[in-house]
């Protein structure tokens, strides 16, 4: 007994650690918050009203019946009146509980749209079969930002996403900030979130949208004011000149051979706009859409075989051999 | 295989007005047994695979003038799964192939709707002509797209003439298109008595 006990309170356990570092009940913007705060308001009330119709569902099942009610079909005029009662009030009470949720449901909704139009950064996004691309918008058209599969934000104002999608339906998700909005081929969409403390919070597409969905995540770096308009004046800078002599001869393959006739290197000949912007990828915490981290190790995998990580992907295999190919890990590995 | 499931249940439903209705049973289920057979779906290749090896140096069509002699053209497995059709048909996009040649018809380069081909139909030609580059401004492409893409809009640009079974060719856009889609091209008529 005492170890069937305490198996169950292992299994308890097991269960309940896997509740702890769930993003959505650990919000960190205010969106996310009115979403949390109706989620366990839903989840509570639904759980006592669960937990009361069956409680009632297993008196009756339960009770015994009692000779003196007679007939259950033939009912008498007081036991009438009663049952007009009971369910009066209950009805009373459903249309109060749904009035409550419903309010609730408005204000957590009207809490998220009135960031609207308070925004201090706008940032353009687009999906793509299966990655991120990342503009942020500025009156001066030199200042506009290209990136791919990370945005930064500064903590604690707001920022307007404009969203939109280059090929099928995808979805905008980061659990901790703000919840999802879909990206609709000819739609525009946008939502305007605030990220409340500083960190990195993990983003992923939402909606099936073909082979590598699963593969589609970003991340959101919230950072101090300072810090976030350093990372904006270093993105606007042109790509890194090589120093290393394996470095330049990585962009001399980079250049030769067809590269660039999808990515962008600002500062160089390479200027395709159809796979994410190199000119800072080294930068970046991950590769490949959240895929992978962003070491040399990994970066070598990823060139030399993305199919073999991703299947599916735009990405193809190029057809370098071993000495181009560590050259261009190597030019890549050095764009911060 | 489309075939099989009517046919099978014409000869079920004639049989079972006069025969036992065992037999019938048993028509029934070899229809339900063959029925799964129709749910197969195509294959992707999604390595960087080519089967077709890369010739070394330059590319020279096996096309020449005068004899009847000339190679009957070989057919790839890349023009023959929807898939790569597709797949050639966005890297035709990406790659600004209609910056010259427009969506087929033809402009600053040749058409690719039409039967007159300077250079060869055959997929080896269209491969040859992408990689080695034409005289009058088809530049190469040879090291700068890798060889399975190449295959690919090659594969796709046959498309576009009509060459390929119209289950395979890329079916309509989803945006504005000014010719029908690929699958409904019209099948080149034979040039000198000779099938594309």
């Amino acid at each position: 007994m005492t170890r069937l006990r305490g198996k169950a309170l292992l299994l308890a356990a097991v269960f309940l650690a896997g509740c702890a570092p769930y993003a959505v009940l650990e919000p960190q913007g205010q969106s996310a918050g009115s979403i949390a705060g109706l989620l366990h308001l839903f989840m509570w009330v639904c759980m006592v009203i669960w937990v009361a119709v069956v409680a009632a569902l297993a008196y009756a099942a339960l009770k015994r019946p009692t000779p003196a009610a007679g007939s259950p079909l033939q009912s008498a005029a007081e036991f009438d009146g009663k049952a007009n009662w009971i369910v009066g009030s209950f009805v009373a009470l459903t249309v109060a509980i749904l009035a409550v949720l419903t309010l609730s449901s408005y204000l957590a909704g009207k809490t998220i749209a009135d960031i609207t139009g308070t925004e201090t950064v706008t940032i353009h996004v687009t999906g793509y079969q299966w990655w991120w691309d990342v503009e942020y918008e500025d009156t001066r058209p030199d200042r506009t930002i290209y990136t791919a599969n990370e945005l930064h934000v500064p903590v604690g104002e707001a920022v307007k996403i404009k969203l939109d999608a280059g090929d099928v339906i995808h979805s905008i998700w980061v659990p901790s900030l703000f919840g999802k909005r879909d990206l609709i081929p000819g739609q525009h969409n946008e939502l305007t979130f605030i990220a409340e403390k500083p960190g990195v919070y993990r983003g992923q597409c939402a909606e099936f949208c073909g082979f590598q969905h699963a593969h589609m995540g970003f991340t959101i770096v919230a950072e101090p004011r300072p810090a976030f308009d350093e990372w904006r004046r270093e993105q606007l800078a042109q790509a890194a000149i090589p120093a290393a002599l394996e470095q330049q001869q990585g962009r001399d393959v980079f250049l030769s051979r067809g590269c660039g006739l999808c990515h962008t290197v600002r500062g160089t000949d390479a200027g395709g706009r159809v796979a994410p912007d190199l000119t800072h990828v080294a930068s970046r915490q991950t590769l490949a859409a959240g895929t992978l981290r962003m070491t040399m190790t990994d970066l070598a995998r990823w060139i030399s075989d993305p199919q073999a990580i991703k299947p599916g992907t735009k990405m193809p295999k190029a057809d370098l051999d071993e000495r181009e190919l560590d050259a261009v890990v190597a030019y890549v590995g050095s764009l911060k | 295989m489309q075939f099989w499931l009517p046919t099978v249940f014409l000869v079920a439903i004639y049989r079972g007005q006069k025969s036992d209705a065992a037999m019938m049973r048993a028509i029934m289920l070899l229809a339900l047994l063959v029925a799964p057979a129709s749910c197969q779906r195509e294959e992707r290749d999604l390595t960087g695979s080519v089967p077709e090896k890369p010739a070394a140096g330059i590319e020279q069509s096996v096309l020449h003038p005068g004899d009847g002699n000339n190679p009957a053209p070989a057919r790839s497995k890349y023009e023959e799964t929807a898939f790569d059709v597709a797949e050639g048909k966005r890297l035709f996009q990406w790659f600004n192939c209609s910056g010259c040649h427009f969506n087929g018809g033809g402009g600053i380069g040749p058409a690719l709707m039409d039967d007159k081909w300077f250079y060869g139909s055959s997929i080896e030609n269209i491969v040859a002509t992408i990689k080695e580059g034409r005289p009058n401004g088809m530049p190469s492409f040879k090291g700068l797209v890798p060889e399975k893409e190449v295959w690919q809009l090659a594969a796709y640009v046959r498309s576009v003439g009509g060459f390929v079974a119209k289950d395979v060719a890329p079916s309509r856009n989803d945006d504005l298109n000014a010719a029908p889609a690929e699958n409904r091209a019209p099948t080149p008529s034979p040039f000198n008595g000779k099938g594309p």
